[in-house]
């Protein structure tokens, strides 16, 4: 199955060396989900099939995962995730301003990608930051004080460094 | 740095040259704390921690040194320690600053409580949106266990003790200690019943475990230092130890600051440190511990008597900033974010934005916060979006009361007690809100101002 799954060798390396951490395998279930998501940009009933079978579970204990944890994608999504915080502290500084000019900057639906698939634009829960308000996080890099102005600059540069084509998966 | 803070849990953070790495750390005294900790017995360790009467700072401000000695040792299972990493309490972000600008100091604290509770196997339980956070602390665990601070025999004392970083994946429910210990295991972060699933006895792997957050697990690092009974002299009794506030929201200067306990005034924090409010704005209400704590009115009086029997009348800006200043307005200092909101912001809006949160964390166990939590939002939504109608005030309240005391989590009265507290304190406004709908006097926008938008 390690075929199918097509995984690049330092993530087959990381998943060996993770589960050992554990007293009991399972709670390896989360890790491997993210080295999983993070190699393949998502989990797929493949992938939840073949994390059950390396941890001896049964696909649902890991599927279920998947369908509760908000950051475990069932579907491809952008190359690029920008996840603009909703919360109190940045909704008072403008977040949903700053959500939108992403939104229209990239021609993406709410929770949706871009028409390429490239981009997807979504909201996210307080990202504890609220003193920087209001932030966004662009894949894994975190961006403060993100008013309209900024988040044209930062939807400029995604998409000046980016070439238009589908998404990832 | 202001003149009333006294750092020293922010000490090194953001000093100009101090970076993250543990050769910075160890010119700055670090781990020598740690050395002379594994000289001691576990036991007196714990008991200076108990001495030091440092209260958790993840939220419930229970007392660390007594959760540590309920911990069953007689049950001979191995003990866990997990640090609690996950903030994600809405207006929180002092943990972060710990763990992207002084990790060592949090390892180092680890340490010492592992070493005090004899656990030989922790997890840092961060949660999943500080992705350079996870790698810092990994570096940072790298780089103690190649000088030999952590690993197999730290030192040559014969102490093994292993640290591992544990991501979440988004859910602020694991931030819940027992459901945090679930998804931990590998499972859906279900929060457990207590009792019987109180971790010291039944935590992880069903073994004694103590959850503590991230500035707590540093604290005992400096009660290791100074000893408790000097820690308890700093603060006020009942308040020991120096806390760290999180203003945010709308002041000149939000940020994280660290005083004494009960050193100033939240009205001292809020104009004087934070720089008060923008120009021509008048405040309106403060959150002051995280979202899911009771709002307090600008312009309330707290009145009651004191435990020595004295009578008090505070104003807002009189409270004393520390768990019992605060918890006289009726209100909790929970994770310590403070929120802070002016004249210019609409209160059905700022409430609406906040019980959607919860909707949106509640784990679905337990039906009153399932549902409830969902009908609040759905009725603050159309509130908020043109369609207020006069008998929503007492259906939110009546929602709302229905709550709490009737889940298996403390989620349940973090959804409820913003709705009671908001629709108690603002009545009016939320009827004027139906009231102008009603008469077409707002065009359905949900009443959300140019500069203010918060649904
Ligand atoms: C819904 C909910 C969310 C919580 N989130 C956090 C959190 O993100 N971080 C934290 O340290 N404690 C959080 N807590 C409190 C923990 O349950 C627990 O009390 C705390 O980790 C204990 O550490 P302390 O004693 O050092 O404060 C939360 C509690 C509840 C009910
Ligand atoms: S109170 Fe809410 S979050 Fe807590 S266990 Fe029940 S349903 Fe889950
Ligand atoms: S509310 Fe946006 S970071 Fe906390």
């Amino acid at each position: 199955m390690e075929d199918v799954m097509n995984l690049k060798k330092e993530t087959l390396q990381k998943i060996d060396e993770v589960i050992p951490r554990y007293p009991e395998k399972r709670s390896a279930v989360l890790p491997l989900l993210h080295l999983v998501q993070e190699d393949q940009g998502f989990v797929s009933r493949d992938a939840t099939e073949w994390i059950a079978e390396k941890l001896g579970l049964k696909p649902i204990n890991v599927w279920e995962l998947v369908r509760f944890y908000p950051m475990l994608r069932d579907k491809p999504v952008g190359k690029k995730v920008v996840r603009v915080c909703r919360t109190l502290s940045c909704a008072l500084q403008g977040s949903y301003k700053t959500c939108k000019t992403l939104r229209d900057a990239f021609d993406c639906k709410l929770d949706g990608n871009s028409p390429d698939g490239a981009v997807t634009v979504e909201f996210a829960e307080c990202l504890a930051s609220c003193h920087t308000a209001p932030v966004v996080m662009v894949d894994d890099d975190l961006h403060e004080h993100v008013d309209e102005e900024k988040a044209k600059k930062i939807a400029g540069e995604i998409l000046n460094g980016q070439p238009k084509q589908g998404g990832s998966a | 740095m202001s003149a009333k803070e006294r750092r020293i849990i922010l000490k090194n953070i953001d000093q100009h040259g101090y970076g993250n790495d543990i050769d910075t750390y160890l010119e700055h005294g670090g781990y020598e704390i740690w050395k002379k900790a594994l000289q001691r017995k576990p036991e007196e360790l714990r008991e200076e921690v108990k001495r030091s009467g440092v209260r958790g700072r993840g939220g419930a401000g229970f007392p660390a040194g007594m959760k540590w000695s309920f911990l069953d040792f007689k049950s001979g299972k191995p003990v866990y320690l997990v640090c609690n990493a996950d903030e994600s309490e809405p207006g929180t972000f002092k943990d972060r600053q710990i763990i992207y600008k002084d990790p060592h100091q949090l390892i180092e604290g680890m340490l010492i409580s592992a070493y005090a509770i004899t656990a030989k196997l922790a997890f840092i339980y961060i949660r999943g949106e500080f992705p350079d956070g996870a790698r810092i602390l990994e570096r940072a665990i790298e780089e103690a266990r190649s000088k030999n601070f952590l690993g197999k025999d730290i030192l040559g004392t014969g102490f093994s003790c292993e640290i591992h970083v544990h991501r979440g994946a988004g859910a602020y429910i694991c931030g819940e200690e027992t459901g945090l210990i679930e998804s931990l295991e590998g499972k859906r972060p279900y929060p457990r019943i207590k009792p019987p699933y109180f971790p010291a006895a039944l935590g992880l792997y069903m073994c004694p475990t103590i959850v503590n957050n991230v500035e707590t697990l540093c604290n005992v690092k400096h009660i290791a230092e100074m000893g408790g009974e000097e820690y308890a002299k700093i603060g006020r009794p009942g308040n020991t130890g120096t806390r760290i506030w999180c203003v945010s929201g709308h002041v000149r200067k939000p940020g994280y600051y660290e005083f004494e306990g009960g050193a100033l005034t939240l009205g001292e924090l809020i104009y004087d440190i934070c720089g008060g409010l923008h120009p021509g704005r008048k405040l309106k209400a403060v959150i002051p511990g995280g979202s899911s704590m009771k709002i307090l009115r600008a312009d309330e009086r707290f009145k009651g008597t004191d435990r020595e029997g004295n009578n008090f009348d505070f104003a807002l800006e009189d409270l004393i900033l520390d768990f019992d200043g605060i918890a006289v307005s009726g209100s909790l200092s929970g994770s310590g974010g403070i929120i802070v909101m002016d004249d210019t912001t609409d209160m059905v809006d700022a409430l609406a934005n906040v019980s959607a949160f919860y909707a949106h964390e509640s784990c679905g166990q337990c039906t009153p916060c399932r549902e409830g939590s969902l009908w609040l939002k759905k009725i603050l939504h159309r509130m908020s979006h043109g369609q207020a109608r006069l008998e929503d005030v007492d259906l939110l309240k009546s929602v709302a009361d229905q709550i709490p005391g009737r889940t298996i989590c403390a989620l349940g009265e973090a959804a409820a007690w913003p709705v009671q507290s908001y629709v108690a304190k603002f009545r009016d406004e939320f009827i004027a809100k139906a009231e102008n709908q009603a008469a077409g006097r707002t065009n359905g926008d949900g009443g959300i101002s140019d500069r203010v938008q918060l649904v």
